[in-house]
């Protein structure tokens, strides 16, 4: 792991970072891939969000279909966890509430595979400060 | 397979299908199958907008149209209109309260986004362990910034100009209380992160140090170039397990990237951080106690001053900060005081957290800017009170806060509104009642907790406190007086003046408050002896109306004391003196011959 010994060595490994976490080091096809951030904060774990997510990165592997799941933290839809949110490529990302087994399963079916919304979206409702 | 060109998102909140929206939906979805539509055209059930004021809504995709009010009568016109000939539908259109101008993108609906998230800007959005993707979402960069290109000075400046209050529930200014710590003359000084979050109902510091470890990191290294500190301490409480973890990772990736550690990024100065654990106690919050807890002694507040800035730590000037203080520096070092001093009002700057828990549809974390109103919140962002229940009162500031009814709910949230509407920020719990809280149960509860929390050292809190909670008990079992009701104002007004830290001196604020909004509701119970709300146990009773009873002895076998008797096909009656009101009677009558009074 490189050491930071001054600014501009941090603001390199930022360039660096920021283009890896974009291609999420799967660099050849960023326009093919799907990215899935499962809420893993106590609230969503407590509801189940480990299991989801394990389900995720097992089915999408067992069905071959390219995507990146990753944790994060507390989106505050404390209510409807687990929340997960899904980026297909070229497109907005969704957030979904309530994701158990079942649904995890009808969102690679249909959402996934199809490129059909399916229900049970929650509309984002804060604004992100831009370049934090 | 079908391959949708559009999209209709009808809002499935609980406002809104109360008002219809699964009508909307199949209506949608018939309209659609008619013209031939339905492999083009899905129409899905979304969770609540977050607007449920102008429900039901419906927003349609590709071109983001918000639609309003909708009926089930308007799917029709929407239809035809919208999806087969492309023209929007104006009289549906969300209108701009200000510009009195129809909106007819979603996306420029300020509105609609009551939430800003500062504190929280990488909750949810970067993996909280992995330190390269903080760093791609501008991490590290204001501590780089502070360390090479400004001194300490132009740092507290900064962050003085912008405004910002502590978030832990004093609201002290932090940039002051940094220059404080920075002139206090020593060979060793502390900043600590105070992460004991022990208010009933809140997680908004846990889910910043689950959601995102390294802010508070970067800021506590800020906070020591600025107060002249090599050295940090997180104090946690040990029931917060994944927090821990994620920290833990946390610094160890910064010591790795030499982000923490000696000669950060060539700038000659050190810093390295060190986590303590605390065994739950919610007086261990209070800086001193804090303090204590730390040096390994019991965890008892003492009198300020000498104030920490002064004399903590090992008696050494020590930086006490909340983790959501902590969470706001780097932004505000990065975009400047004057962007955040732009965010809430004249007093209170910025954004806060809260914790939404309670009677209320969407439980969860949300960061909204300073005077903000708390119906904003309620109703727009929590999505109204559960099951269509009524509106009655708002818990702010945990045991030390109050209850504020709905005469406040178009108050601007800041610190001082909240203090002068007889309640307080506190670190961000919010707790909604509704119509079937009692309001002396709610004040006995948060003084059991109090009661189990203080740590004894002083007479007023230990004692006083106790006695306040004998009063209330005495009320709740229909025993009490109304010289009862003079006696916990009295005895409140004591107790806040003579206890010694800020747990003795607020713990009588929940009685007070609900004694000010919810007089009659106290009267009731010790005049009457009724509890309005049927919480109070001891004070219902259950009787079984003649008309109605038809003596089918359902009743009669059920009731586990032996309270009821009565000939069979003749009514029944309920013994008041055996009689244990646990209710079973009243569930199994099929007449609703039994009533509660
Ligand atoms: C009884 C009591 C409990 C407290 N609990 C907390 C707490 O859990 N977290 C916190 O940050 N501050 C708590 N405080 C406030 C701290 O004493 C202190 O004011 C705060 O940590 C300072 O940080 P700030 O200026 O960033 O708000 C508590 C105060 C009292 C009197
Ligand atoms: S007021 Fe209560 S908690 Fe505070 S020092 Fe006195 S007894 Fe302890």
């Amino acid at each position: 792991m490189t050491k930071i010994k001054s600014l501009a060595d941090l603001k390199q490994l930022k360039a660096e970072v920021q283009s890896k976490i974009k291609l999420r080091e799967k660099g050849d096809h960023p326009e093919n891939l799907i990215q899935i951030r499962v809420s893993m904060a106590t609230c969503g774990i407590a509801s189940g969000a480990k299991e989801t997510m394990t389900y995720l990165i097992e089915e999408l592997e067992h069905q071959g279909i390219d995507a990146v799941v990753t944790q994060t933290g507390c989106m505050g839809y404390c209510y409807a966890e687990p929340t997960i949110e899904l980026t297909m490529p070229g497109s907005e990302p969704v957030v979904y509430g309530y994701v158990n087994r079942a649904k995890a399963q009808e969102i690679i079916e249909k959402h996934i595979k199809l490129n059909q919304l399916v229900d049970g979206i929650i509309p984002v409702n804060y604004k992100q400060i831009d370049n934090p | 397979m079908a391959d949708y060109t559009m999209h209709v998102l009808v809002c499935g909140g609980t406002g809104c299908k109360a008002s219809q929206s699964e009508l909307i939906k199949l209506n949608f979805q018939n309209r659609l199958s008619e013209l031939g539509l339905s492999d083009e055209v899905q129409v899905v059930m979304t969770g609540c907008f977050g607007f449920c004021e102008k429900g039901p809504i419906v927003k349609i995709l590709p071109d983001n149209t918000f639609y309003v009010h909708v009926t089930p009568e308007d799917v029709t016109e929407l239809v035809e209109e919208h999806i087969v000939k492309g023209r929007k539908v104006e009289r549906l259109l969300y209108v701009d309260p200000e510009t009195q101008a129809s909106v007819h993108d979603a996306k420029g609906m300020e509105f609609y986004k009551k939430q800003v998230r500062i504190a929280l800007r990488n909750c949810g959005f970067i993996n909280p362990e992995n330190i390269d993707e903080y760093i791609a979402r501008d991490g590290y960069a204001a501590l780089g910034s502070c360390l090479l290109e400004k001194t300490p000075e132009e740092t507290i400046r900064i962050i003085k100009d912008s405004g910002l209050r502590g978030r832990g529930g004093g609201g002290f200014p932090t940039g002051l209380k940094w220059e404080i710590t920075r002139k206090s003359v020593s060979d060793q000084k502390y900043v600590v992160c105070n992460a004991d979050e022990g208010d009933p109902g809140a997680f908004m510091d846990r889910s910043i140090l689950e959601g995102d470890p390294h802010s508070v990191i970067e800021a506590m290294a800020i906070c020591g170039y600025c107060i002249g500190a090599d050295k940090g301490l997180v104090y946690i409480r040990a029931e917060y397990p994944l927090a821990v973890e994620r920290l833990k990772i946390a610094i160890k990736q910064a010591r790795e990237y030499g982000l923490l550690g000696e000669d950060i990024m060539g700038s000659g100065f050190n810093f390295d951080i060190e986590i303590r654990y605390g065994a739950g106690a919610f007086v261990c919050g209070e800086e001193t106690a804090l303090i204590h807890s730390m040096e390994g002694l019991r965890g008892e507040p003492t009198v300020k001053p000498p104030f920490p800035a002064e004399s903590g730590y090992k008696g050494k000037p020590t930086n006490v900060n909340n983790v959501e203080t902590f969470a706001n520096i780097p932004p505000i070092i990065n975009k400047g005081a004057g962007w955040f001093a732009a965010i809430g009002t004249e007093k209170s700057k910025g954004t806060k957290v809260f914790a939404l828990a309670g009677k209320i549809n969407n439980v969860g974390l949300i960061e909204v800017p300073m005077g903000t109103t708390l119906r904003e919140v309620i109703y727009d962002i929590g999505g109204g009170i559960k099951d269509g229940r009524e509106f009655k009162a708002v818990q702010t500031g945990g045991p030390s806060g109050g209850c504020l009814t709905k005469d406040f709910l178009d108050t601007p949230i800041d610190y001082d509104n909240l203090l002068a509407a007889g309640s307080m920020m506190g670190s961000g719990g919010m707790i909604v009642m509704d119509e079937t809280d009692c309001m002396v149960s709610i004040a006995k509860f948060y003084l059991e907790f109090t009661l189990d929390e203080s740590c004894g050292k002083c007479a007023p809190c230990r004692i006083g406190n106790k006695r306040l909670h004998e009063i209330l008990e005495r009320i709740t079992e229909g025993n009490g007086t109304k010289e009862d009701l003079d006696r916990l104002r009295m005895l409140s007004t004591v107790i806040k003046d003579a206890s010694l830290c800020g747990l003795g001196q607020t713990s009588p604020n929940p009685v007070l408050s609900t004694l000010d909004h919810f007089y009659d509701e106290y009267l009731a119970h010790v005049d009457s002896k009724t509890c309005p709300s049927g919480q109070c146990k001891a004070l219902l009773k259950y009787t079984i109306l003649e008309d109605k009873c038809t003596g089918c002895t359902l009743c009669f076998r059920n009731c586990p004391v032996g309270a009821i008797s009565g000939e069979k096909r003749s009514p029944h009656y309920i013994d008041q003196s055996l009689c244990i009101k646990c209710g079973v009677c009243y569930e199994k009558c099929k007449f609703d011959a039994i009533i509660i009074g």
